[in-house]
C-alpha cells in the first residue's frame, strides 16, 4: 500500500514539476538573455489558460482549445513585448520590478473586466477523463499521464530547438553572455521576441493543461511565478537545462512535503497538527533550499556557463 | 453671565433635551441601508453571486423595500480573504453606516468582521456563515443566522451514513473553522471507524495527494465538505482517479447543490447530501421563489440563494414590525428574534442563540422528470433539530 | 557634519571630508513645515466636513510612509534591494497581536516588543542575505520573507491562515484613548514625524554619508577600508526596527493581523512606493505610499476596475518618470 502510495506521489510531483518547467523555462530565458525581471509572467500564464478555457468553451474541443489557444498567447506576447517591454530592457531591475507589476495589475482587470469574476470552467477531454490502470492496484487518471507526456515532449522539443538549430544557438550564446552575442552580430531585437512570444506559448501550455485540475481563475498566475522565480534561482538563472532539473526537483519536493509530511505529522501529532503545519513546513523546506543554494552556489546548481 | 446661566443656559438645555427627545423617540428612518458583504471573486464566488441574487429577488418582489422603507443595498466584494474583508466592512460600517449587514459564505472571515459589527451594534443576518463560536461561547445579541449552523449538515449526514451501515469513513475538509465544525458535527452521529482525517487548506484546489491517501485508507465511504469551486474540482478527480467504483460519496448539501451539479454533470448521480432546503420542498412561499428565481436568473436556486432570500425576508418583517424605527435596537432585536416571515423552509423559528430551529432532509443526486440532473429529496433526518451549541451560550445584554 | 572624529571608522576614512551636496539632503524648512501644518488640520478638516471616516485611512496612509520610508533607506540610500521588507513589518504587527490576545494591551510594552522583534529577524535574515549581492540578494531576502509568512501559516493558535483579530487598540495612557481615530491619527503623525527627523539625521551623518557611498561604488569603500559589511547590516536592522513600529501601527489601524501581511506580493507592493516616490530621495517613501494609496482610495470610489487605473499610472509613471515622481520636481539631490 504505501509503495503504491509514494509511486502515485512521485508520478503527481513528476507531472506538477514538468508543468512548473514550462513557466520557469521561459523566465529563465527572459531573465538571462534580456536581464529582466518579468513579474508579469505569471499573467502570461493566466491569460493563456483563459484563451485556452474559451476557445475550448466555444468550440467544445480541448484540443482546439489547447492549440489555438497556445498560439494567440503567443501572438499576445509578442505583442506585449514589441509595445511595453521593449522599453524595460534598457532600464534598472527597480523600473522594471515597478513597470511589470503594472502589467501584471492591468492584465488581472482587463481578465476580469472581459470574463468576469468567476472561474472559468475547463473540462479534460472525454478520452482522458478516466483513469487508466499501470499496475495492479494502482490507477492513476489517465489526463495527469497525458500532461507528464506533453511535459516531457516539450522538455525534448525544447532541447532541440536549443541545442541543435541556429536560433537555439543564438539563444544560448545570448545567455551566456549577452554582450559578446552582440557583438558578434545576433539581431538582437528579433530575438529577443522571439523568445518572449516562446515564453508566453510555454506559459499557456502550462496554464491550459493545468485548467482542468485547478480553476482558472483571476490571480492564477500570483501564486505559481514565485515558485517559477524559486526554479530558476534554484536551477541557474538563464539555463533551461537548469530550469528543468529545478523544476523536477521543487515539484518533487514539494509533493512529497505535502503528502510525506502530513503523514507523518498525523501519525506523531494527529490530523489538526498535519492539517495546521503540513503544507506550510514543505513550503518552508522549499524557500530554504532556495536560500541554500543562494548562499552557497547563487549561480544555481546547473549555470549556464556565464 | 448670571442671566445666562440662570435663564437662557435652562431654556436651551430643555430645549435641546426635547429636541433630542423627539428625534430619538419613534422617529423613522426614511430608508433601510443594507451592506452585503459577500465573496464575489475566486473559487467560492458562485456561492456569493447566489446569495446576492436570492436577497435581491426578495427585494424585488417587494418593489425594493424592505418593511415598506425603500432600501439601499451596498455590495462588496470580500474576496474570500479575512484581512480585505475586515477593510470593507470598516468602510461598510463607518463611511456608509449601513443599518442591517449580511452575506458572508466563509467562517474565518465572518470571524473577522464579527467583532466590528457587533461593536458598530449592527444587527448582522447571516445568509451562511454559523461559525460554532458564534452558536456557543461567544455568542451575541446582534448575530442572526437565518441559514443554519455549520454542523448541522455535517450531523446528518453523519447519522446517514451510520444508518446506512459503512463501517471505514474516510473525511475530508477545508483547515478553517466551518472545516473544523463540519468534521466535528459528521463525527457526533458517525461512531463507526474514520480511516483517514485530512484537512486542506482553503487555497488548494489539487487533491491529487489526498486522493491517493483515501485510496490506500481502503475506506468504503467518502465525506466531503468542499464548498463551491473546490467541491467541483474534487469530485472531477475523484471520479478522474477511479474512486467513484470503490467508495460512496457523501457530501453536505453544500457541495452537491446546482452549482456544483451543473458543473460536474453526470458523475455526480447517486450521491447523497443532506439540507434544511430543498427546490422541491412543498410549501407556497419556496414554490413561489423557485419559479421567480428561475425567470429572473434561468438557473434553478442553490440552497445560498434560499438563504439570502429568507434574509431578506426577515429583515423586511423586522423593520416593519418596529415600523422603521431603527433606532430602537431592543425592540427591533425582539422583531428579529419573533422571525414571523413565511421561510422557504416551512415553519421557522430562532432559538436562543439566534440560531434556527429546524428540520434537515437527505436528499439524492438523480434524473428528474424533465431529464434534468438535479436532488430529490428523500425523507427528513432531523426534525426541529438544535445545535449543539447553545448550551455554552451565556448572551450578553444589548 | 564631520565636526568630531568618528572613532569607529577606519584613520584613513576620517581624512576624507564629505563634500555637501552630493551625499546631503537639505531639507527646506519652510515646505516641511507647511506640509506638517496640513497633516496637523486634516482631522479637523474631515470632521467639519463629515468625512471622519477619513481620518482612519489617513492614519494607514501615513503608517504606509513609515514603513516604505523605512525601504527607502536600505533600497534608495542603500542600494540593497530588498524583496522581503513586508515580512518585517510582519513581524511588528504579529508581536502586538499575540501580545494583546496574552493579555499585554499597554502599548509602552508592546510596541518596543515590536521594534525589538522585527530588528532582531533583520539583524539574522540580513547577517545572511548580505553576504550575497544583486539579483541573489534579491531573491534571498524574498526567501526569507516567505518562510516567515509559512511559519505564521503553520501557527494556528495565533489564527494562521485566518489571521488575529485585535480585542481592542493598544492602550496608551497619558490621556490618549487611540481607539479614537483623531487621537490615534495625531500619535501616528507623530511617530512619523519623529522616524523622517531620524532618517533626515542619519542620511547627513558619517554612517549616512558612507552608506550612500557604498551605494555608488562598492569595492572602492572597501578599498578604502571601510567596513561595508558592518555598515550594511546595521542599516539593514534598522530599517527593519522600523518596518516592525510600522508594523505595529498597522496591527492598532486595522484591528487584524494576517499572513498575507508578509507575503511577497506586500513587499512588492512597498518597493512599488518607494520606487515610484523616488528612490534615493528624502520624502520618496512618503510620496510614493501618499500617491499609491491615494490612488487606490479614489479609484476604487468610482469603478470597481480600479486596478486596471492604477496599473495604468503606474505604467506611465515607469516610462515617462524613470526615477519616480520626485524626480520631475527637482533634478538634482535635494528632497
Amino acid at each position: 500500500m504505501t509503495g503504491l502510495l509514494v509511486l502515485e506521489q512521485s508520478l503527481n510531483g513528476l507531472q506538477f514539476g514538468l508543468m512548473l518547467f514550462l513557466l520557469a523555462a521561459g523566465l529563465t530565458l527572459v531573465f538571462g538573455i534580456m536581464d529582466m525581471i518579468n513579474l508579469a509572467h505569471g499573467s502570461l500564464y493566466m491569460i493563456g489558460a483563459y484563451l485556452v478555457a474559451s476557445i475550448a468553451l466555444a468550440s467544445g474541443s480541448f484540443w482546439l482549445g489547447l492549440g489555438l489557444g497556445v498560439l494567440a498567447a503567443a501572438v499576445l506576447g509578442a505583442l506585449l513585448e514589441l509595445t511595453v517591454l521593449r522599453r524595460l530592457y534598457a532600464r534598472d531591475h527597480l523600473s522594471q520590478v515597478l513597470g511589470t507589476f503594472a502589467i501584471l495589475l492591468i492584465s488581472n482587470e482587463l481578465v476580469r473586466m472581459v470574463w468576469g469574476a468567476q472561474p472559468l470552467e475547463l473540462n479534460p477531454p472525454a478520452a482522458l477523463a478516466g483513469p487508466v490502470e499501470l499496475l495492479p492496484g494502482l490507477s492513476y487518471p489517465a489526463y495527469r499521464l497525458f500532461i507528464i507526456g506533453v511535459g516531457l515532449a516539450v522538455a525534448l522539443l525544447l532541447y532541440v530547438l536549443v541545442t541543435r538549430t541556429r536560433y537555439g544557438m543564438q539563444v544560448r550564446a545570448g545567455a551566456s553572455n549577452r554582450e559578446m552575442a552582440l557583438a558578434m552580430g545576433v539581431d538582437v531585437r528579433k530575438l529577443f521576441t522571439a523568445v518572449f512570444a516562446l515564453g508566453a506559448a510555454l506559459c499557456a501550455v502550462a496554464g491550459g493543461l493545468l485548467g482542468p485540475l485547478l480553476a482558472v481563475q483571476v490571480g492564477m498566475g500570483e501564486s505559481i511565478l514565485i515558485l517559477a522565480f524559486v526554479v530558476i534561482v534554484i536551477g541557474g538563472i538563464g539555463s533551461i537545462r537548469g530550469a528543468l532539473l529545478g523544476a523536477l526537483l521543487v515539484g518533487v519536493v514539494d509533493t512529497a512535503g505535502r503528502t510525506l509530511l502530513p503523514l507523518l505529522f498525523d501519525w506523531l501529532l494527529g490530523p489538526e497538527a498535519a492539517a495546521n503545519a503540513g503544507p506550510a513546513v514543505s513550503s518552508i523546506l522549499i524557500y530554504l533550499l532556495m536560500a541554500a543554494v543562494l548562499f552557497f552556489r547563487p549561480q544555481g546548481l546547473f549555470p549556464a556557463h556565464g | 453671565m448670571k442671566t445666562f446661566a440662570s435663564k437662557t443656559l435652562p431654556l436651551t438645555l430643555a430645549a435641546a433635551a426635547a429636541l433630542s427627545l423627539l428625534a430619538g423617540a419613534a422617529q423613522a428612518a426614511d430608508k433601510v441601508k443594507v451592506g452585503l458583504l459577500s465573496t464575489l471573486s475566486g473559487p467560492g464566488a458562485g456561492l456569493g453571486i447566489d446569495i446576492r441574487d436570492g436577497f435581491n429577488l426578495a427585494l424585488k418582489q417587494a418593489g425594493g423595500k424592505l418593511g415598506g422603507l425603500p432600501a439601499e443595498v451596498i455590495v462588496a466584494d470580500d474576496q474570500g480573504k479575512p484581512d480585505a474583508a475586515k477593510q470593507t466592512a470598516d468602510r461598510l460600517l463607518k463611511r456608509d453606516q449601513v443599518d442591517f449587514m449580511t452575506g458572508v459564505v466563509f467562517s474565518n472571515v465572518m470571524l473577522a468582521v464579527g467583532k466590528p459589527i457587533f461593536d458598530a451594534k449592527t444587527f448582522y443576518i447571516s445568509a451562511n456563515a454559523g461559525p460554532s463560536q458564534y452558536a456557543g461561547a461567544e455568542c451575541n445579541p446582534y448575530f442572526f443566522s437565518a441559514s443554519y449552523q455549520n454542523d448541522n449538515q455535517h450531523e446528518a449526514v453523519g447519522k446517514t451514513v451510520m444508518d446506512k451501515g459503512f463501517k471505514k469513513v474516510a473525511l475530508l475538509a477545508p483547515n478553517y473553522p466551518a472545516g473544523k465544525d463540519a468534521l466535528a458535527g459528521f463525527k457526533r452521529f458517525y461512531k463507526g471507524e474514520v480511516v483517514s482525517e485530512a484537512y486542506t487548506p482553503l487555497s488548494q484546489l489539487d487533491y491529487g495527494a489526498e486522493l491517493s491517501k483515501m485510496r490506500a485508507s481502503g475506506a468504503d465511504a467518502v465525506y466531503i465538505f468542499l464548498p463551491g469551486g473546490l467541491g467541483v474540482n474534487f469530485i472531477k478527480q475523484f471520479v478522474g482517479a477511479g474512486l467513484s467504483k470503490d467508495m460512496t460519496l457523501f457530501g453536505p448539501g453544500f457541495s452537491a447543490d446546482e452549482d456544483v451539479i451543473r458543473a460536474v454533470g453526470e458523475p455526480m448521480l447517486g450521491m447523497f447530501n443532506t439540507s434544511q432546503w430543498a427546490h422541491d420542498l412543498d410549501n407556497a412561499a419556496n414554490k413561489r421563489f423557485v419559479a421567480d428565481f428561475q425567470k429572473e436568473f434561468g438557473r434553478l436556486p442553490t440552497l445560498y440563494a434560499s438563504q439570502g432570500y429568507d434574509a431578506a425576508r426577515l429583515m423586511d418583517a423586522a423593520v416593519r414590525d418596529v415600523k422603521g424605527n431603527l433606532a430602537d435596537k431592543a425592540g427591533l432585536r425582539k422583531a428579529i428574534a419573533a422571525a414571523k416571515f413565511d421561510s422557504v423552509r416551512g415553519a421557522f423559528k430562532f432559538n436562543s442563540n439566534g440560531f434556527p430551529v429546524q428540520d434537515y432532509y437527505l436528499r439524492v443526486i438523480t434524473k428528474d422528470a424533465q431529464g434534468r440532473i438535479t436532488n430529490r429529496t428523500l425523507n427528513t433526518v432531523f426534525k426541529n433539530h438544535v445545535d449543539a451549541y447553545v448550551g455554552q451560550c451565556k448572551m450578553p445584554a444589548l | 557634519m564631520a565636526d568630531r572624529p568618528d572613532h569607529s571608522l577606519p584613520q584613513a576614512a576620517q581624512a576624507i571630508q564629505p563634500r555637501p551636496g552630493l551625499l546631503d539632503h537639505h531639507l527646506p524648512v519652510l515646505p516641511a513645515l507647511l506640509l506638517l501644518a496640513v497633516l496637523l488640520l486634516l482631522p479637523t478638516l474631515a470632521e467639519a466636513t463629515g468625512h471622519g471616516f477619513y481620518v482612519g485611512v489617513a492614519s494607514r496612509i501615513l503608517i504606509f510612509a513609515l514603513a516604505a520610508s523605512s525601504l527607502n533607506l536600505i533600497l534608495g540610500f542603500g542600494g540593497m534591494v530588498s524583496f522581503g521588507h513586508a515580512a518585517f513589518v510582519g513581524v511588528g504587527a504579529y508581536a502586538v497581536g499575540i501580545l494583546m490576545q496574552e493579555g499585554v494591551v499597554s502599548a509602552w510594552l508592546s510596541w518596543p516588543v515590536a521594534v525589538l522583534a522585527s530588528g532582531l529577524f533583520a539583524l539574522l535574515i540580513g547577517a545572511i542575505s548580505l553576504r550575497t549581492k544583486g539579483v541573489y540578494f534579491i531573491m534571498i531576502t524574498l526567501a526569507f520573507a516567505q518562510m516567515l509568512y509559512y511559519l505564521m501559516i503553520s501557527l494556528k493558535a495565533y489564527g494562521g491562515d485566518d489571521g488575529l483579530s485585535l480585542a481592542g487598540r493598544s492602550s496608551i495612557g497619558l490621556g490618549l484613548d487611540l481607539s479614537q481615530d483623531g487621537s490615534f491619527y495625531y500619535l501616528v503623525l507623530a511617530l512619523a514625524v519623529a522616524v523622517f527627523a531620524l532618517l533626515h539625521r542619519l542620511l547627513n551623518s558619517d554612517l549616512g554619508h558612507a552608506l550612500q557611498a557604498i551605494r555608488e561604488n562598492e569595492p572602492r569603500m572597501v578599498a578604502l577600508g571601510f567596513p561595508v559589511y558592518r555598515i550594511k547590516l546595521i542599516v539593514f536592522t534598522l530599517a527593519g526596527a522600523l518596518a516592525g513600529l510600522a508594523g505595529a501601527l498597522l496591527a492598532n489601524q486595522g484591528g487584524f493581523v494576517s499572513p498575507s501581511m508578509m507575503q511577497w506580493s506586500e513587499s512588492g507592493m512597498l518597493m512599488i512606493m518607494v520606487i515610484l516616490g523616488g528612490v534615493g530621495r528624502l520624502y520618496g517613501g512618503f510620496v510614493g505610499a501618499v500617491v499609491f494609496l491615494v490612488l487606490e482610495e479614489v479609484l476604487s470610489s468610482f469603478t470597481i476596475h480600479w486596478q486596471l487605473g492604477l496599473g495604468m499610472a503606474l505604467l506611465v509613471v515607469v516610462l515617462l518618470a524613470p526615477n519616480g515622481l520626485l524626480s520631475l520636481w527637482r533634478k538634482r539631490g535635494g528632497a
